[in-house]
């Protein structure tokens, strides 16, 4: 009898444990609301109406809100594959958008939006991939720790852009915290402007964009020499360095694609939605991308998936406010957690049990089979 | 005189500043020389801050918004120790998840209770910590000239938690380096396989040592919300947890090494209030923001090896797997 390599089916290991997880972390959320006295049904129900409808933007500003996540959980899940974490996310965001607010200062009114647009993406990702090479290269070369690095890279970037928008940009024709509106020729149209079918809302076309860039994630990580690097970088550097792969320049490079790919964040927030680069516009959106990236396996179809998640739940946690004024928006922050404890710090508290379960099935499957034949 | 007064206010502050960050400090030097990596340092402090403040306002005793703060940051820690030591997952991971849900929870039952956008209502002056005043401080204050002020503006006149953070580092530093418990904690961090093969469980060690960080980072939060200010504020912790991290790399994992950096720190944020539209000679007015961003560009400096060398305890952030 043939010893059996039990795996338990891929479905189960990417999509029946997430969703059991996800399960588990609502669950756990509808004790808080139960907590301050509201029906966690009701909420709910609030919540995906308002994160679905079609009528008052609600899919709309899902989609909006996804394609902020699908930037940053790409940009965590392409570290993870070279073993590093980049919780940096945040503060590589905030300074690509002063790639945009540069840009469009200096050409919004000699360009317009077909000229534009190549640059910023251009801009957005150089700034971004900066900010996360510098951190990667005080890891390869310096033996600094990433997180700890990319944590007071995120402060540095909050002190560094809150100065430049107080004391020059917002300056230049904006309130004290931001910038002057971008001039409108020069921006990409949102979705309503483009056709009047759609419904009001800050989508816009990058979403396309951080469709084509997951696609290219993709290729890049399974299907290229350079991802083959970063992949055994990350799983055995040991191995990696009697390839004749230089673990460091790899990790320095990888750090660069994360940074320019969360970077690119600020083409769909600043250039296009809000078309004005506001304090502190991240919000938030860079740590989002850790739970996507847990929840989305690291792949970029699990995470254009949990990006329409994590969207849906911030664009009904705004409706909420309207409906449950005792709700605060911020709940959905305690749903984050949850989510990045079970995916993330327990994944073992679910999977462990559940994996096991149908490796035993097969093996006794397996088994039956060898008698019976 | 004018100028020793002026000084000696500023140390005054720096201290006052200090004081959470040396709490955390120490918290932080605990659960990481346990081996237990703490990012969450700011979330525990996050969530006690609320609690110390809902409770002293509910109850009318900062005392029991003090035992509340500690309770709730110690329940975090069992959290993050059950994530890390029990289940032996991702330390940093964990440590984030922990800083998520204080930010969420914090602001959701803030708004649910007390409907103010997640701030709690102001505490009257009995109901938090407030400032003593040292025995004949305004009297020596105005007749010992230098030493009378140093005493008046730098020594007295600070809450009983201000100074309980200077006794919390000393206490911190017998326990780590002149205890039988610290130096099992401390071989925890280095080597857990010679721990438990001398017969101590690793785990119960480290959630001993996360245990007594979740206090410290506890009396850190309540010093935010009913000590030094008179509420509960939105994400009042602002990176201090952080920087307290900050504190305790660039102390080398030492308590009196971080006890200085985190009054260095302290200085630059007691500086930074005062140096707002202040012109320097040469240099010009100082941006406001930079002194926020020092301490993190010195924490990356000297963790890079520019200047002298950080070197973090050796098992950390490492899961203990018993050997068959």
């Amino acid at each position: 009898m043939n010893p059996v390599m039990a795996e338990s089916p891929a479905w189960v290991r990417v999509a029946l444990i997430p969703f059991l997880q996800l399960v588990l972390a609502l669950a756990i959320s509808s004790l808080v609301v139960l907590i301050i006295g509201e029906d966690p049904i009701h909420a709910f129900q609030v919540m995906i109406r308002g994160a679905t409808n079609t009528d008052f933007g609600g899919i709309s500003n899902t989609l909006y809100y996804a394609t902020n996540f699908i930037f940053t959980g790409l940009a965590v899940a392409v570290a993870f594959h070279a073993g590093l974490f980049n919780i940096g996310g945040e503060g590589q965001v905030y300074v690509a958008g002063l790639a945009v607010a540069l840009l469009c200062l200096a050409l919004d009114s000699t360009l317009n939006a077909w000229f534009m647009a190549p640059l910023i993406i251009i801009g957005t990702a150089l700034f971004g991939a900066i900010w996360g090479a510098v951190p990667g290269y005080l890891q390869a070369r310096r033996g600094s720790h990433i997180v700890v690095t990319t944590i007071m890279f995120n402060y540095i970037a909050m002190a560094f852009m809150s100065y430049m928008l107080v004391e020059y940009i917002s300056k230049l024709g904006g309130n004290s915290t931001d910038s002057r509106y971008w001039n409108a020729e020069a921006v990409i149209p949102k979705m309503h402007e483009i056709s009047s079918s759609f419904p009001y809302s800050l989508l816009n076309p990058t979403i396309l964009l951080a469709l084509g860039v997951s696609a290219a994630v993709w290729v890049l990580i399974w299907r290229t020499r350079l991802g083959f690097a970063i992949r055994t970088v990350g799983s055995n550097p040991e191995a990696a360095k009697y390839a004749g792969i230089d673990a460091g320049r790899i990790i320095i490079i990888t750090m660069a694609i994360s940074g320019a790919l969360a970077g690119m964040m600020a083409v769909n927030e600043v250039y296009a939605a809000q078309s004005r680069l506001i304090l502190n516009f991240p919000n938030g959106a860079g740590f989002m991308g850790i739970a996507v990236a847990l929840m989305g396996r690291n792949h970029p179809v699990g995470i254009v998936f949990a990006a329409l998640l994590f969207g849906a739940m911030n664009q009904g946690g705004t409706e909420l406010q309207f409906e449950i004024p005792s709700i605060s928006p911020q709940v959905v922050l305690v749903i984050q957690a949850l989510v990045v404890f079970f995916t993330g710090a327990l994944d073992q508290l679910l999977r462990g049990p559940i994996e096991n379960w149908f490796q035993r099935r097969a093996i006794a499957r397996s088994q039956q089979a060898a008698a019976q034949g | 005189m004018e100028m020793f007064d002026q000084l000696f206010s500023l140390l005054g502050a720096t201290i006052r500043m200090a004081t959470p960050l040396i709490f955390a400090a120490m918290a932080g030097i605990f659960s990481e020389r346990s081996g237990i990596i703490d990012i969450s340092l700011e979330g525990k402090m996050l969530m006690s801050a609320f609690a110390a403040a809902v409770v002293s306002y509910e109850t009318g005793s900062p005392i029991f918004g003090l035992g509340a703060a500690l309770f709730i940051s110690m329940m975090l820690s069992l959290l993050h120790g059950y994530a890390s030591i029990t289940q032996k997952g991702n330390q940093t991971i964990s440590g984030l998840a922990v800083n998520f849900l204080a930010s969420g929870l914090t602001v959701t039952l803030g708004h649910a209770w007390y409907s103010q956008g997640g701030l709690t209502p102001a505490l009257k002056n009995e109901q938090r910590f407030t400032a003593i005043d040292l025995p004949g401080a305004e009297w020596m204050g105005e007749n010992i000239p230098v030493l009378g002020s140093f005493y008046e503006r730098v020594l007295s006149g600070h809450n009983i938690l201000v100074y309980l953070a200077f006794v919390a580092a000393a206490v911190s530093f017998w326990v780590l380096f002149r205890s039988r418990f610290g130096l099992r904690l401390r071989a925890t961090g280095e080597e857990p396989n010679a721990v438990d093969s001398a017969g101590i469980s690793v785990a119960w060690v480290r959630y001993r040592a996360i245990l007594i960080a979740g206090s410290l980072a506890g009396f850190a939060g309540a010093y935010l919300s009913i000590a030094q200010n008179a509420s509960f504020i939105r994400e009042m912790t602002s990176g201090r947890g952080y920087i307290a991290l900050a504190a305790v790399i660039f102390g080398k994992w030492h308590p009196r090494g971080a006890l200085l950096a985190c009054l260095l720190f302290g200085f630059l944020q007691a500086l930074e209030t005062r140096m707002q539209n202040v012109e320097l000679p040469l240099v010009g007015e100082l941006p406001t923001q930079l002194f926020s961003a020092i301490p993190y560009i010195i924490t990356v400096v000297l963790l890079a090896g520019f200047i002298g060398k950080a070197i973090a305890p050796k098992a950390i952030g490492r899961p203990y797997v018993k050997e068959r």
